[in-house]
């Protein structure tokens, strides 16, 4: 390998050498001969203080996060908290943002994120929200871009494997959540053997208000097949959700086998306004259902969990043209439409080729009663009716496809390890880029829109291997960019990622700086324990409670010494960031509290609780370096004995 | 985790130990009266009225009375805004302000509060100012103008009263 690398890289550079005297148009020629012969490394450096062209959110993963990088740079700007707890800020440790992390299963600290959305208006990313969910214990959640925070979690109930989720419809009507492992449909106790035709797979509706707000409208309760990846219909096919499945067999055990048994699975077409004007009539069963409802209030910052019990579950059979089925070759992952509405293509993950359904053939063949069959009275199209191609040896595993907007689609091969770029319509392969290694999800802004922004795709690589320097057993995964520009795919840039990320999301820059808040307004703070002055600071006892109203400003916090406190209280910190500029914020760590610290952005408040268990002079103090004064940012508590008669005082400067 | 716990524990106790015998060695040097009694003499005092500071601020109109319901509006402004580093009767983070509209001219002290990264840096009142406030920085803010010129006003009806 090593002697490879250096044989390659005296390839390089030779032609580097070669290259160097020519002209910029020649050299723009010889594209193909790797990044090094071009001038790669220009095209995605951002020179300091710039910024990147486009914003891209790269789903974390296992960290249960949404990592934020710019493009073409490669380089993270921010990790924002969504499933999992996150100390650096606070989030699911402090008692506003705790909230945020319950479910029916009580409180979970952690979650697997999986598939990021934007917000779509007439087709068209937006920039409002992201969307994203999480596979295990089945949510969605939706992330502002205005403040970049979580405003808002649903669980589904009924869920189990969260994964054919969270896209949005072309005007977010909808974003929906599909069932990845099916399950008895409520749950109950029955013998696993007893899977077949029992289980069910439920895919979620979840209605989107003007303010982002998320409502499950209702759930289809599908047969107990494995409901993978899903995309929506754009264009004319708007109005339809379409679906890949695998284990149509119904396999509980070694699905690996099991599971791969049948030539063909399904991709799922579902007339979801079909479906809305049926319940919008009364049509559906409200039945029992328990998930929570997490909404985060930037006014009182703080969040509330709502418990749910109803839910709207709607028979696809009771509602006439609402769902079919359309075989699909070789257990199929994604789910991709392309930017027409026209073709929906199924990534048959255990095939080297891609089928490619059309929908107005679709129609056509529902308007024909063009069946084989059914399954679960659910009817099956005819596979050649519905078929308007096949990309023939593209690779090997075809996982995921993109688009240009040129009239390209860009299709991931995991096993071959390759993007593929191929041409919509003819169904020739055009160009072919190996990437490093084993790519899964791939990514252009706007890709899965009506409008893509088809200059740069990125690939998200599932193995790391030797592409950095190494650092042990665990690696962080590798994402590659590539210029899509060309008629040839030219890549230009690795670089690390967080997490796994599974898919992500990608947006010009344009359309969501210009609303990115700088701060929170102090006068628009609703905390019920704000301290929008020092003047209202103040330590209250209740019982064994102590409630202190604390301030930060640069550089001390008021109040700084707090006396009367005794082992067996409980001690809640609100503090309150009373900077009103631009990235100011200031931190809280408590000696031996038994949770995070606080991150606290200027104009808001945040709690966290200290029970202390031994007497003496405790201290505090900021974790963020916010001035020249910050190592002088901290105060004490004092703490006697549970029976003293220490009396309660707070002071700063002995006031 | 318990033997991180434990080595912490040690290291605790050794530190409270450490501590006790340090109190009876020596008194720190820091803060020897004299030196800061030097510094406190220096120039914010000085009077400038010519100066009208750096930022947005060119001229204010100010009337011989007092606006009474905007001193008021800048009372409230001043006490949620700037009371947590300014005090008006003593110096606290910042200079004390009892005064203030005495020694600098009102564009001077609109500019201090609109403007505070760049008068640090380029006014030489503001200059001095900062290296006699431990270099602690005034924080901007985000006031309006009109907000800014309301608590110039309350400063202006505290000083005719006081």
């Amino acid at each position: 390998m090593k002697q490879l690398n250096s044989i390659l890289f005296l390839f390089l550079l030779s032609i580097l050498m070669v290259s160097c005297g020519e002209d910029d148009a020649k050299s723009r020629d010889s594209r193909s001969g790797g990044a090094m012969a071009s001038n790669a490394a220009e095209r995605v450096y951002v020179a300091p203080g710039e910024h990147d062209e486009f914003y891209a959110f790269l789903s974390g993963g296992y960290s249960g996060n949404l990592t934020v990088y710019g493009l073409p740079s490669g380089r993270m700007l921010k990790e924002i908290p969504v499933f999992s707890q996150f100390p650096t800020s606070g989030y699911g440790y402090s008692e506003e943002t705790k909230p945020m992390l319950n479910t029916s299963f009580g409180f979970v600290p952690w979650g697997d994120a999986h598939h990021p959305d934007i917000s779509q208006t007439n087709g068209e990313t937006d920039g409002r929200w992201v969307f994203i969910n999480e596979n295990n214990t089945p949510r969605i959640a939706r992330i502002s871009l205005e403040t970049f925070e979580t405003e808002e979690i649903i669980e589904i109930p009924h869920s189990a494997g969260n994964h054919s989720s969270s896209f949005v419809t072309e005007n977010t009507e909808y974003v929906v959540a599909g069932t990845r492992f099916s399950v008895p449909y409520p749950q109950e106790d029955i013998a696993i053997s007893e899977m077949k035709g029992n289980f069910k797979g439920p895919l979620t509706f979840i209605a989107i208000d003007d303010e982002g707000r998320m409502k499950i409208d209702f759930q289809l309760k599908m047969p107990g097949f494995n409901y993978d990846l899903s995309h929506p219909g754009r264009g004319d096919s708007h109005g339809w959700f379409f679906f890949t499945t695998y284990n149509t067999e119904e396999a509980h055990t070694l699905q690996e086998v099991n599971a791969s048994q049948n030539d063909k699975d399904f991709i799922a077409a579902v007339n979801w306004k079909k479906i809305q004007e049926y319940v919008a009539n009364g049509g559906g069963q409200e039945i029992d259902a328990q998930y929570a409802h997490n909404v985060y209030d930037h006014e009182t910052h703080t969040a509330t969990s709502t418990m749910m019990n109803k839910v709207l579950t709607v028979d696809p059979r009771d509602v006439e043209g609402a769902v079919y089925f359309m075989p699909t070759p070789k257990s199929p992952h994604g789910c991709d439409v392309d930017p027409s509405g026209e073709y929906i293509v199924g990534n048959g993950k255990l095939s080297t080729d891609l089928t490619v359904h059309s929908f107005s053939k679709m129609l056509k063949a529902i308007e024909n009663k063009d069946f084989d069959g059914d399954a679960y009275g659910i009817p099956i199209l005819n596979f050649e009716s519905t078929l308007a191609g096949t990309v023939k040896e593209g690779g090997l595993g075809p996982l995921h496809t993109e688009f240009d907007g040129e009239g390209n689609a860009y299709t991931t091969f995991f096993i071959s390890s390759e993007v593929v770029k191929w041409k919509l319509g003819t169904w020739e392969v055009l160009d072919r880029q190996p990437s490093y290694y084993s790519v899964g999800h791939l990514m252009i802004p706007g890709g899965n829109s009506r409008k893509p922004e088809g200059k740069y795709l990125i690939s998200m690589n599932k193995i790391t291997k030797d592409r950095y320097l190494p650092t042990g057993p665990e690696l962080e995964h590798s994402a590659q960019l590539y210029d899509i520009s060309g008629d040839k795919m030219e890549l230009l840039l690795d670089f690390p990622t967080h997490g796994e990320p599974h898919y992500a999301a990608g947006i010009s820059a344009d359309r969501v700086k210009a609303n990115s808040r700088k701060i929170y307004r102090l006068d628009e703070n609703k905390h019920e324990f704000a301290a929008t002055s020092e003047d209202a600071t103040k330590v209250v006892r209740q019982g064994n409670e102590v409630h202190v109203y604390m301030t930060t400003v640069r550089s001390h916090f008021a109040p700084d010494n707090i006396e009367g406190i005794k082992v067996g209280d409980k001690v809640f910190f609100h503090v309150t960031n009373l900077e009103q500029d631009f990235d100011v914020p200031h931190g809280f760590a408590m000696i031996g509290a038994n949770t995070s610290e606080l991150l606290i952005m200027p104009g808001q408040t945040k709690t966290i609780t200290w029970e202390p268990k031994k007497a003496g002079v405790w201290p505090f103090y900021c974790t963020d370096f916010c001035s020249a004064l910050h190592q002088e940012m901290q105060g004490y508590v004092r703490v006697s004995g549970k029976n003293s008669n220490t009396p309660l005082t707070w002071t700063l400067d002995g006031e | 985790m318990k033997l991180t716990f434990k080595i912490l524990s040690v290291f605790l106790i050794l530190f409270a130990i450490s501590c006790g015998e340090k109190e009876e060695k020596e008194q720190p040097k820091l803060s020897d009266p004299e030196t800061v009694e030097e510094a406190k003499t220096t120039t914010a005092e000085v009077s400038n009225l010519d100066n009208k500071g750096v930022g947005p601020v060119k001229s204010v109109e100010i009337g011989a009375d007092i606006d009474a319901a905007l001193a008021t509006q800048g009372a409230e402004l001043f006490k949620n805004m700037c009371s947590a580093c300014h005090k008006m009767d003593k110096k606290f983070i910042g200079p004390e302000l009892a005064g203030v509209t005495e020694r600098r001219t009102p564009e001077w002290i609109m500019n201090m509060i609109l403007n505070p990264e760049k008068m640090i840096k380029e006014d030489p009142i503001a200059k001095k100012l900062l290296i006699e406030s431990n270099m602690a920085v005034m924080a901007n803010q985000g006031l309006t103008q009109e907000e800014a010129r309301a608590i110039l006003e309350y400063f202006r009806q505290f000083d005719q009263e006081n």
